[in-house]
Formats: structure tokens, sequence, C-alpha cells
């Protein structure tokens, strides 16, 4: 009797039935809608005979353009997660002052923060920038892939799989309620003995390969996949800011796995890195974490730079003003972010000569910026602007952004943020440069290029509809807690006794409202899109009039991507090819060298997630197989020689064919 | 043949003009392999400067326990520092023999390489089982937990190199020394040796260093 | 794995054969001989010099066994590494300049930073806790 509970113990660890949250109405409800809704697609797919080539067409796919849309379904799914959290907090702070205790238990609350922060920078930013990247990169080099098309899947999967595990702490067990960057003593083993803190550090570690692995990837491939005659200087500026991105990624990202791997050390091992007691110090931690958040935050801006840079040139019908300098501005942000991490924890106490260092610094990162501010204004200036909905996202960025960035500058100054350290004043100025920043950008981005990918543009009606939701939406939702901040009021509280805050919080629920409506609008704007596609078409691959090398392909490009590779002579080749009368080849086709699908990706990551939820309930067996499978697996798939095939010269014909006709049919 | 043809296909307006904007099907990309995998050496290398950063803050804190001058035995680490170093240049033969495209030699050299880091790996382990059974095992305190955290990890990064060449050895001793073993060969080259490198920095400053104290 | 082209010589492999030969052609037997003397020189005096406590004062050591691992570490990637400012166009040299670089922010931040964290936290001595009330 006892070796059964002892066996029971043993495989299942500390999993046991009180895992289910059926206790809390809330997650029974959204546990519901997910069930529903999953079944819905289940059934659906079913129905379509979809399966198949979902497997073979898109969860194995090794295509870059494929993948890099999955990236963004990914990252746009976490965002209906992440917004949900922040509509819940605001709804619940806007109510709970005085007696009234708001309907979310403090316990709830801190989770939904802790999760909302977690979601939106790696499950929901961090897709997105890598999926435009992943999408557009290759395109724009007149590469016909990435570098190491395997690894792409499977840094993928290894992100999906990371959300997956977040999205699993819903339902089973819990979530840490620590805060986003999850600081010790509070994230150790004794103030933190649950699940919550190891399902952040797992779905954090496995998501990280894949990012990390996603960074070699993308800096091999600009470095090595270069079109003929496309020099460093000659290479779109969002390539450029993809390669300093990726540099970034390759340079933060070890540090943040080594920081999450002591921690759980501390939490697995009792080892003391992170303990007040025995020698550790858990200051250390918020160091080496920050060494990473820093030129993380760059990591989500720099493409979103890059795309603006992209969207000013082609719709002033103008070269960008300033080419060298955006590249010099771009390579400084890079390297300075290395120097500004500091100022996350001014008031820890290194004292004035420390924060006087960091201070200055932050303050001179806001110079190469400040650079691309004007570059993007005189592109402007004397061009033909077109205000299709990417611009209008644009103009609301430079404006949005520039007044987050002047918060931020006020932030540098130490003494200034003695007093707005973790105030709300801080959470305004973060969201107004990642909203106004990254998702304006990100927004901006997905509607240039989403007839690239799908062959038809997006309603302009819906998403201008969704454009102004959003900048309206955001002013009224974090206007108020710049005031807030200002006179005090500290981040992550869940309930107020001063009344008299009640009314900024209220505006700032009305804002979130409107976002609410900006979200639903994009929604709707992708179901009409698609149900209009027919009046939306992109014929000529080239929608925009664009100056880059993906709008010389089709829309959808062929899986090759280019025929023949072009060959470049100047900034903004395609501009550069249609001004001197370049001419389409239409025959002599080539068969091309292609690598094929697999799903070896998938089924590692799976394997990963499974040891990582061993890791996480305590399920040691289940651990062990999973990494002991995880490896031999590995090895198994690297005896694989034969992944590659041939398109034949026949195929290649058909396809670019079809092509010359529908070009034809349409003048 | 192609190129004619393309040629010819690639437009009426001037062959010369249309050829300077598409390249006629003679383009490769070049391999990417070897630099994707420095990249990836290069993020190893930071997660080997926080471990040390880790080291260098919290490598003093005894709390009350001992310190590296009463556990390290120097003459230990020296046999382990001349086995890691030893397999260095048999590895450098490997990469010899794979150039003179003899395979029996590049695998033998790859078994003595093997050995040679078992032995590392192997002396260590025993390292730190006498260490653990006299109490002093990670969790007695901060200077323990990052001196097993820094050293461990690299004895497990040896680990996977050793896994990692077995699997070649499967690899060439199959499919003989084809281009794409070769390349891998290569990474594993650099692997082995960028540990080596690390070794310095961890001999260095964890080993002699504490010893001095 | 990664050749995406339209040579089916290179499909096979074959294509890549002069990339790597070129790349490495100056490995020769005389270089890792070379790289491995020197090394152990390199690491048998540091060893020396603490073992047999030849400098008195342990600073002094300190520095020099340091100035003994760069060396090492240089000839490491010299002899070992192959490690030249032409290879891969450069870029193998830049990205290690770069990741030297960062190796040296971390670690010269984080322990200024905590240095200076750890002396304004105050902590009473091992004497001042146990002559505390």
């Amino acid at each position: 009797m006892s070796e059964h509970a002892n066996l029971g113990k043993l495989v299942f660890g500390r999993l046991t039935w009180d895992a289910l949250p059926l206790h809390d109405p809330i997650l029974l409800a959204t546990f519901a809608a997910v069930a529903i809704g999953g079944m819905f697609i289940v059934a659906a797919l079913t129905y379509f005979r979809a399966w198949g080539p979902l497997w073979r067409d898109w969860i194995t796919s090794i295509d870059h353009k494929k993948i890099g849309v999955m990236y963004v379904i990914l990252g746009l799914v976490m965002l209906l997660r992440g917004f949900s959290d922040a509509v819940m907090m605001r709804a619940h702070q806007a109510i709970a002052f005085g007696d009234a205790m708001g309907y979310l238990p403090p316990h709830h609350y801190d989770q939904i923060f802790t999760a909302h922060g977690v979601i939106m920078v790696l499950f929901v930013a961090m897709p997105l920038v890598t999926g435009l990247m992943n999408f557009v990169v290759p395109l724009q080099i007149g590469a016909r892939d990435v570098a190491f098309p395997f690894l792409n899947n499977f840094s993928f999967w290894m992100t999906a799989c990371g959300a997956g595990l977040v999205m699993m702490s819903l339902f089973v067990g819990e979530f840490a309620r620590t805060g986003w960057l999850a600081y010790p003593p509070l994230s150790g083993i004794i103030a933190s003995p649950d699940v919550g803190v190891d399902y952040y550090i797992w779905s954090l570690q496995v998501a990280g390969i894949g990012t990390m692995l996603s960074g070699v990837n993308l800096i091999a491939t600009i470095i090595k996949m270069r079109a003929p005659g496309m020099s460093m200087m000659k290479m779109p500026i969002f390539t450029w800011t993809a390669l300093c991105t990726n540099v970034l990624i390759v340079a933060a990202f070890p540090v943040l796995t080594a920081v999450l791997a002591l921690l759980s050390l501390d939490r697995y091992v009792g080892t003391n890195f992170f303990t007040n007691d025995l020698g550790g110090n858990p200051m250390m931690y918020v160091n080496l974490i920050w060494i990473w958040g820093h030129p993380e935050v760059y990591i989500l801006i720099l493409p979103a730079f890059g795309i603006f840079s992209e969207v000013v040139s082609t719709f002033s019908g103008k070269r960008l003003f300033g080419y060298t300098s955006m590249v010099y501005a771009t390579v400084v942000i890079t390297i300075l972010s290395y120097l500004v991490w500091l100022h996350h924890f001014f008031t820890m106490g290194s004292g004035a000569s420390v924060n006087a260092f960091f201070g200055i610094t932050t303050m001179i990162i806001s110079i190469p910026t400040g650079a691309k501010i004007f570059n993007w204004l005189f592109t402007m200036y004397r061009g033909r602007i077109r205000f299709e909905v990417p611009m209008l996202w644009t103009v609301s960025f430079m404006v949005t952004f520039v007044i987050g960035g002047m918060t931020g500058v006020l932030l540098a100054v130490p003494p200034a943020d003695f007093v707005l350290h973790n105030s709300l004043f801080l959470v305004a100025h973060f969201h107004n440069v990642i909203i106004g920043g990254v998702l304006f950008g990100l927004m901006a981005g997905i509607t240039y290029w989403f007839p690239k990918a799908f062959g038809y543009k997006l309603d302009p009606f819906w998403g201008k509809c969704s454009f102004w939701f959003w900048t309206i939406g955001f002013y009224f939702a974090f206007m108020p807690l710049y005031v807030l901040g200002l006179m005090g009021v500290t981040r992550r509280l869940s309930h107020f006794d001063d009344a008299s805050l009640q009314i900024w919080f209220q505006i700032a629920a009305l804002g979130a409202f409107l976002i609410l409506l900006g979200i639903l609008s994009f929604i709707i704007q992708l179901v009409v899109s698609f149900r209009r596609r027919a009046s939306l078409t992109d014929t000529t691959g080239d929608p925009w009039n664009g100056r880059t090398l993906e709008w010389s392909t089709s829309s959808p490009p062929p899986v090759y991507n280019f025929a023949f590779t072009p060959i470049v002579h100047d900034t903004d080749a395609w501009y550069d090819m249609k001004q001197r009368g370049h001419i389409r080849p239409v025959a002599g086709f080539v068969p091309i060298h292609v690598p094929k699908n697999t799903g070896a990706g998938f089924v590692l990551a799976v394997l990963s997630t499974i040891c990582a939820f061993g890791l996480i309930w305590h399920m040691w067996p289940v651990a062990a197989a999973g990494f002991v499978t995880l490896i031999v697996a590995t090895i198994i798939h690297t005896f694989n020689y034969d992944r590659e095939f041939y398109i034949s010269s026949e195929a290649v014909v058909r396809t670019e064919d079809a092509r010359t006709q529908l070009l034809a049919s349409h003048g | 043949m192609a190129n004619a043809a393309a040629t010819v296909a690639l437009g009426a307006a001037g062959g010369a003009q249309a050829l300077r904007f598409y390249d006629s099907g003679g383009h490769h990309p070049e391999n990417a392999t070897l630099l994707g995998f420095w990249l990836y050496l290069m993020g190893d290398c930071l997660v080997f400067a926080c471990l040390f950063a880790a080291y260098g803050v919290l490598g003093r804190n005894y709390a009350g326990g001992p310190s590296g001058a009463d556990l390290f035995q120097l003459p230990l680490v020296a046999v382990n520092t001349s086995l890691l170093l030893l397999s260095s240049i048999t590895y450098g033969f490997v990469v010899i023999e794979m150039q003179r495209k003899r395979q029996g030699a590049t695998l033998a050299w790859l078994a003595l390489t093997g050995l040679l880091g078992a032995g590392f790996v192997g002396i260590e382990l025993h390292e730190f089982a006498n260490l653990i059974h006299e109490g002093n095992g990670p969790q007695r305190s901060a200077f323990l937990s990052s001196f097993f955290t820094l050293v461990g990890t690299h004895g497990l990064h040896v680990t996977f190199g050793i896994v990692w060449l077995l699997t070649l050895m499967a690899q060439v001793a199959r499919h003989g020394l084809i281009a794409a073993n070769r390349r891998r060969l290569m990474c594993l080259s650099m692997f082995w040796h960028f540990l080596d490198v690390i070794w310095i920095g961890v001999f260095t400053f964890v080993y002699l260093v504490g010893a001095l104290q | 794995m990664s050749a995406l082209d339209t040579d089916p010589a290179r499909a096979a492999g074959h294509g890549n054969e002069d990339e790597l030969d070129h790349d490495t052609l100056h490995i020769t037997v005389g270089g890792y001989v070379t790289g491995f003397v020197l090394s152990v020189i390199l690491t048998t005096i540091p060893f020396w010099l603490v073992m047999a406590k030849v400098f008195a004062n342990p600073t002094v050591t300190t520095f020099v066994i340091l100035g003994f691992a760069i060396v090492q570490i240089y000839v490491h990637m010299v002899f070992f590494l192959h490690m030249t400012s032409k290879a891969e166009g450069g870029w193998t040299w830049m990205s290690l300049i770069f990741t030297l670089v960062l190796v040296v922010i971390t670690l010269s931040g984080s322990l200024w930073v905590m240095y200076h964290l750890k002396t304004n936290m105050m902590l009473p001595s091992p004497e001042q806790m146990r002559n505390m009330p």
C-alpha cells in the first residue's frame, strides 16, 4: 500500500488534483472558453481535412516565410492573453478603493501582473519581432532562406512551447507572483516554494534557447547570404537593424540563461547564490538580470526602428535621409545598450559615483535615437507622402515614442529616479515606449508586409479604426499613470485607500477599453480582408511601389523566393532595378536546391517541454526520461544526412510562367 | 549550358544589361556552418562570463566554512589540466589527419581525445564527490555554490563534447570524411579548444588565486 | 546543410571541399606542437609560482598568473583555434573582440557595482556581530 503511494509520488512529484483551479470561477470560465474554442478548431481542422496539410506544410516547414507567419500568429494569439490580463488589472484597479476590495484577491492579482509582463515582452513582442525579421530579411537580401533552416523551425517550436508552458500554468498549478523579472529572495525557494516560479524559469529557458539559436541563424544569414553586389552599406535599413538586434540577442540571452540557471540551482539544489544567508546576495540577481534586461528592450525596439525606416522611405517616395548616420546610430545604440543597465536599480544603493556613471550613459544613449527621428523627418520633408495605414502608425509612433523617450531621460537622472522608481510613472514610461515604439512599429510592419505574405492587402478602413482606437486608447490609458506616479502611487498594488486617486484609474480603464476596441478592429480587419481578398489582391507583388528586393517577388513569393538571385548595384536595390529598366527573366530556369521539411524540430521541442514540465512538478523520472529522449532524438536527427531535394526546372517554369501571365493580364 | 540559355532568356533589351540584375544560376551562398558555430561559442562565452562574475562577487563568501585554500588540491588540478591540454593537441592531430583524408587515423586520434576528456571529467567527479562527502557541497556557502557551478558547468560542457565526439566517430566510420562530417569535426574542434580556453580561466582564477588566500 | 543553390555538384557536398581546405590550409603539425609546448610552459610556471609560494606577496602572484593566463589564451586562439583577422571575412575576429568587450563589461561592471552595493549595505563584520547586544 505504501509502495503504491511512493510510486505515485515518484512519478507525479508534487502534481496532485489540487493543482486544478476547481475553486476559482474566473479560471474555470476561462478554461471552458478555451476548451470550447479548442474543440471548435479541432472540428474545423477535421472537417476541412486540414490535419495533413497542417503537418506537412506548416508544422514541419523549414521555409522562413511560413515560420515567420507562425511566429506572428503566436505573437498575436498571446497578445489576446496578455491583453486580457491588462483588462482585468485595469478593471480591478478602477474599483478597488477603501472598503471595496475589487474582484481579484491579491494572490490572483499578483499572478496577473507577472504573467502580463512575461507574456507581453517575451511571448508577444519577441515572437512578433522575430517573425517579421524571419519573413523579411532573406527576401530583402536576395536569399532563398536563412542560413540554418532546420534550426529556424526548431527555434520557433521552442518559443511556442515556452508560451505553451505559460498557458499551462493557468490551468495546472499557478504562475509566479513575483513580477516579470522574479527577483529573489521573493522568487527563492523559501518565499515561493510553489510551482509558479518554476513555470516562469522553465518557460523562459525553453523559449530562450529558441531565441538564442534564432539570433545565431539570422546573423549568419545576413553575413553570408547576401545577394552579389549587396555590400554591408547597401543593405536595406531593416536588415541592418535586424543584424544589430540579433547581435544583441546572441550577446544578451546567454546572461538570462545563466541567471535563471543560478536561480533554479538555488531552488532545486539549495545553493546560495541569491539567498539571504550563507553568503548569498540577492542584489547580484538584480544586477545580472538587468545586464540582460536592458539589451532586451533594445532587441524589441531596433526592428521597429527598421520598420519605420522602410515605411517612411516607401510612403514618402524618397530614399531614406542619412542612410550612413542611421547605420552608425543603430550600431552605437547596440554597443551603448550594454553600458546603461544599472539605471533599472538606481535605488538599490550603489552610491553616487556608480549612479552618476550610469545616469550619464543612459542620457547619451538617447542621442542616436534622436538622430533617427530627425532622419525620418528629413525623409518626409519634400516627399510625396501617402498616408496609408503603415504611415499612420509611423506618425503616431514619432510623437508617442518621443514623449516616452523624454520621460525616460527624466528617469535617467538618479535623484529624480529616487522619487519615481517603481511608481506608476515608470509603468507609464515603459508602456509609452513599448506601445508607442514596438507595438506601433509591429502594426505598421504587419500591415506593410501582409500583402507580400498573403497576396492581398489588409482592409484600410478597419486598419484606420484599429489605429485610432489604439492611439487614443493609449493616451487615455497611460497619461493618467504619469500623473499618479508623480503623486507617488506605487506600481503592482491591488488596493488603494485614497479615493481621490480613483478618477485617474477610471480614465485609464476607459483607455484600456478603447485599446480593446483597437484589438477587435484588428481582428475584424483580418476577417474582412480575407473575405474581400479578391478586391484587395496584390497582383504585381509590389503594392506600395516599394524600394527593396522583397517587392520584386510575387505575392506570396514562391518557395524558392528568387528563380535567379538578383545582382545588387545600389541601396534600395529594387527601386534601382525599376529605375534602370530591369527585365524580369521569363525563361532559362534551372533546378533549385532546397531543404526538406522535417518533423524533428517539433519533436525535439515537445520533448524539451516534457522535460521542463517534469522539472516544474518535481516529476523526476519524467524529467530524466524527457531529457534522455531529447538527447537521443537529437543524435538520431544528426544521422540524417539526406535533408535536401531539388525543385525541378519544370516546376520553376510552371511557377514563373503563372506569374508572367498574372503580370501580363493586369497590365 | 545554363549560362547560355539564361543569357538568351534574360531579355531582348540587351543581354548584357539584363544580366546585370540577375545572376544566371551560378551563385552559391557560402556555407555558414563554421561562422554560425563560432557565434554560438561567443554566446557560450558570455554564459561563462556570468558564472565567473558570480564567482568573482560571491567567491569570498565562505559563510564560516572552508575557503579555496583549505580545499583545493593543486597537484590533482595540475593533472586535470594536463589531461585537458593533451586532449587539445590530440584533437589537433584529428584535424591534421582529417585534412590528409585518413579516416582510420582520424578515428584513432578522436578516440584518444575522448579518453583524455573522460579522464578529466572522471577526476573532476572524484573531486566533487570528496567535497560533498566531507560536507563541503554546493549548499555549504555562496563560495562553494559558485565554485561547483562554474567548474561543474565546464565539466558538463566537456561531457557533452565527449558525447558529440562519440557520435561523430560513428558518423565518420559510417560515411567517411565527407564534407558534412569535416564541417562537424571542425565545429567540435572549435568547441573543444574553446573549453580549454575556459579552463585556463578556471584554473587561474578559481584554483590558483583561490589557493593563494 | 544550408546550401540553397542550383549546382548539383555542390548538393552532394563536394562544392564545399575547396572552401574548407582553403580555410584550413595553414593548419600544420608544427603549429599544434608549438602551441602545445608554449601552453605547457605557460601552465607549469603559474602552478609552480603558487605551489612553491615564490613571491611573498599574493597580489603580485595574482597579477603575474593573470598575465600568464592572458598570454596562454592568446596562444590557444592562434595555434589551436587558428584565429586570424581574415577568417570568415573578418567576422570571427570582430565577433570575438565584441564578445571580449562584453565579457570585460560584465565582469568589471558586476564587480564594481556589487562592491559598492556591499559597502553601502554596511553589513557588520563578524567581530561586530559577535559583540552585538
